[in-house]
């Protein structure tokens, strides 16, 4: 018995990343939310899989752990191989594109958005899967809420330079996770980023959103 | 017909009249015609050590490995048919995932060792099968557990051990292991000990050059198995001719 | 649980019973644990508890049942959601892990049994209606608590309630749930949430049953409704 679609019961929202000079960052709030209940708050949702790629996952978390446990044994199969070979970015982007495209061909989505980032041959990559498959690589992408957010904010930066460094491609994060902490409900105010670069790759944090509520004394009544 | 066999040596699925597999036994065989391999148990991890014989110099450096990795907190060294042991390395990293995928943990040396033994000693039984012609050493360390150690046979028996060597100069590896005190040292120190003993105990007449091959897993490593870091090697390796050189100027 | 029969062949009329309120009748609704559960860890071990309430829609089937369930010698759980499917799962998986703990010759570890609890809620998420808390003990890592929510995720959490009760009590926990709780403190902490929820969720109510594990073993208790803290009277 299966019916039309699954569909996501406990998920994660936006995950948003950004390639810098040197690396690439991807950050996403500690929160697992059941329907509209805050329901696990201590939750990472970006993940490391070996020193050059890392991962971030919005939608079904049961997917996520899911699939994060098959990426899992994927590195360790290449750490046993002990060939000098590992999964890169943009070999892992390419097979969660195939992964996620399968499924929604038998019409049973992994209900996730994915952001694959790291460096590639040195250089940053980052890249995008969402739950049917769609995938692109840019400079900066980002996921759910994230998209209609975050991502005018993260271009805006990217365009305008050539390259930034990490220090203003973490104070772009920090502030594209407080307005999304603002705007989305299903929004946190606690948050991680993931982080690449050639010294190898690491999840920081949690970290705080930093919100000015001072608006709120200008507003009384409603009319 | 031989009067090694006498007939009863022609299938696994036969005993011979007192009571033996003779398939197994040239199995075994197979095992001390290799390369020695040897582990020991420190108090705070194991060390593998391999002579890889090379027998010819047109091969390249590196090529058939003898120390694996079956999950990240497990090494093995093997000996016999490298063909075979292959196999049956394969098979322990199939059995690794699987009890990773059920269980969402790491599997237990301990039940490891169990269920490839199974597998082994199950080419004992069948006369279209022929026995694996290899040895496995398994080792790992972990907190709860610290250090453990096992070796495989090609009959499918399994037993832990302090200290073992297999392959060809096993006897006199094993006289040589036997002098150490391992339960009061380190891996650190084993390692060195480890690659001497390999140098002592290759025949250079016999089989001319080979290459040395160290690995550990320990408390150091975080419980994961390794191949030792190149200034570790060559510690070892110097620490290793050294001795060698001194004993055969005291000769 | 799949109540299955020809409906052409029943005299009762399905179609107008349908037409009027759009509502399958009551009496045909599966056994649902609308339920309250809720595990903590304390100190040395851990302590899960539930009401005992079943429901049919509103009426009550079973008002001592037993929702805190033995899973192997030192791990528990606590079911919500679909009686059948629930008690199906954990069939499965106690003969499951009684099975590997006899090839291993030792006590399963708590992460390993929900692990089982996960794989399969996952693996048939699409036909299972199944929120479990797995709760126990081992000598590793001591007191654990794993939740295992409808989609078939898992996590572990020092304390989580479930159930349709569960959600009227995050903020009691939120404010109350302190680290490293001694024993007594945190089967009082357990017992007067699951009362909280009991007063307000209409699905939840009759007795509280507990369990508490640590090295030593199990102790189970009843407390009778007549002795739940009353909130309601303050």
């Amino acid at each position: 018995m299966k019916y039309h679609t699954q569909s996501p019961a406990s998920t994660g929202t936006s995950v948003i990343g950004i390639t810098f000079n040197d690396g690439v960052l991807i950050a996403s709030d500690d929160l697992v939310s059941y329907g509209t209940l805050a329901r696990y708050r201590n939750i990472p949702r970006v993940l490391k899989v070996n020193e050059q790629t890392v991962v971030g996952c919005g939608g079904d978390f049961a997917d996520f752990q899911h699939l994060s446990k098959i990426i899992e044994q994927k590195q360790i199969d290449e750490e046993a191989n002990n060939d000098g070979f590992t999964l890169t970015p943009k070999a892992l982007h390419s097979w969660i594109t195939r992964v996620l495209y399968n499924r929604r061909s038998k019409f049973d989505p992994f209900w996730n958005t994915w952001v694959v980032g790291g460096l590639q041959d040195g250089k940053p990559f980052l890249g995008y899967v969402d739950m049917l498959g769609t995938a692109f690589v840019d400079r900066a992408v980002a996921t759910g809420y994230g998209e209609m957010i975050a991502k005018p904010l993260l271009w805006e930066a990217v365009e305008k330079k050539e390259s930034i460094t990490e220090e203003e491609a973490k104070d772009l994060i920090a502030k594209c996770m407080s307005l999304l902490f603002c705007r989305d409900s299903r929004a946190f105010p606690k948050y991680r980023i993931a982080k690449v670069t050639k010294d190898g790759s690491v999840i920081e944090g949690p970290f705080e959103v930093n919100v000015d509520w001072s608006i709120a004394a200008h507003v009384q009544g409603y009319e | 017909m031989s009067a090694i066999g006498t007939g009863y040596d022609l299938s696994a699925s036969q005993f011979s009249p007192d009571g033996r597999v003779f398939q197994v036994e040239y199995a075994q065989k197979a095992v001390e015609n290799s390369g020695t391999a040897i582990a020991l148990r420190a108090k705070d991890g194991v060390v593998f050590a391999v002579e890889k014989l090379v027998t010819s110099k047109l091969y390249e450096t590196g090529a058939n490995k003898r120390i694996f990795n079956i999950d990240r907190h497990i090494g093995c060294a093997v000996a016999g048919l490298l063909a075979d042991a292959r196999a049956i390395v394969n098979v322990a990293n199939d059995e690794a995932k699987d009890y990773r995928s059920q269980y969402g943990t790491e599997i237990p040396l301990k039940y490891l060792k169990d269920r490839v033994a199974m597998y082994m000693h199950a080419y004992t039984l069948y006369s279209a099968l022929r026995p694996f012609g290899a040895s496995l050493l398994l080792g790992s360390w972990d907190k709860f557990e610290g250090p453990q150690l096992y070796c495989l046979d090609p009959s499918g028996l399994s037993y832990g051990y302090f200290g073992i060597s297999i392959g060809k100069a096993k006897q006199s590896a094993k006289t040589e292991i036997e002098k150490i005190s391992l339960k009061d040292k380190t891996c650190s120190e084993l390692i060195k000990e480890a690659a001497k003993i390999i140098y002592i105990v290759h025949d250079e007449i016999k089989d001319k050059s080979f290459e040395l091959e160290l690995s550990w897993v320990s408390e150091a490593t975080n419980g994961r198995h390794e191949c030792v870091p190149q200034e570790v090697f060559d510690e070892a390796e110097k620490f290793a001719k050294d001795a060698l050189k001194h004993d055969s100027d005291s000769d | 649980m799949d109540v299955s029969f020809d409906r052409n062949q029943s005299s009762f009329d399905f179609n107008t019973v349908e037409a009027c309120d759009n509502v399958t009748p009551e009496w045909l609704e599966p056994d649902s644990t609308g339920t309250t559960i809720m595990a903590v860890e304390f100190a040395d071990g851990v302590v899960i508890g539930a009401d005992s309430r079943a429901t049919r829609g509103f009426y009550v089937s079973n008002r001592v049942s037993d929702k805190v369930n033995h899973v192997s010698d030192h791990i528990y759980c606590c079911r919500s959601g679909s009686a059948a499917d629930t008690q199906a799962i954990l069939d499965t998986i106690r003969y499951h892990l009684s099975f590997y703990e006899m090839e291993l010759g030792e006590p399963a570890l708590v992460k390993v049994a929900a692990n089982l609890f996960k794989e399969m809620c996952y693996t048939y998420r699409d036909q299972l209606t199944a929120g479990i808390i797995v709760a126990g003990w081992d000598k590793r890592y001591g007191g654990q608590v794993y939740s295992i929510p409808l989609g078939g995720m898992m996590v572990r959490q020092s304390a989580i309630a479930g159930g349709s009760g569960g959600t009227y009590i995050y903020g009691y926990i939120d404010k109350f749930y302190k680290p490293r709780m001694t024993r007594e403190e945190c089967i009082k902490f357990v017992i007067e949430g699951i009362s909280l929820a009991m007063e307000r969720d209409a699905s939840s109510g009759g007795v509280i049953r507990v369990a508490i594990i640590d090295k030593e073993g199990v102790e189970k208790k009843i407390i009778a409704g007549g002795d739940l803290p009353k909130f309601h009277e303050k």
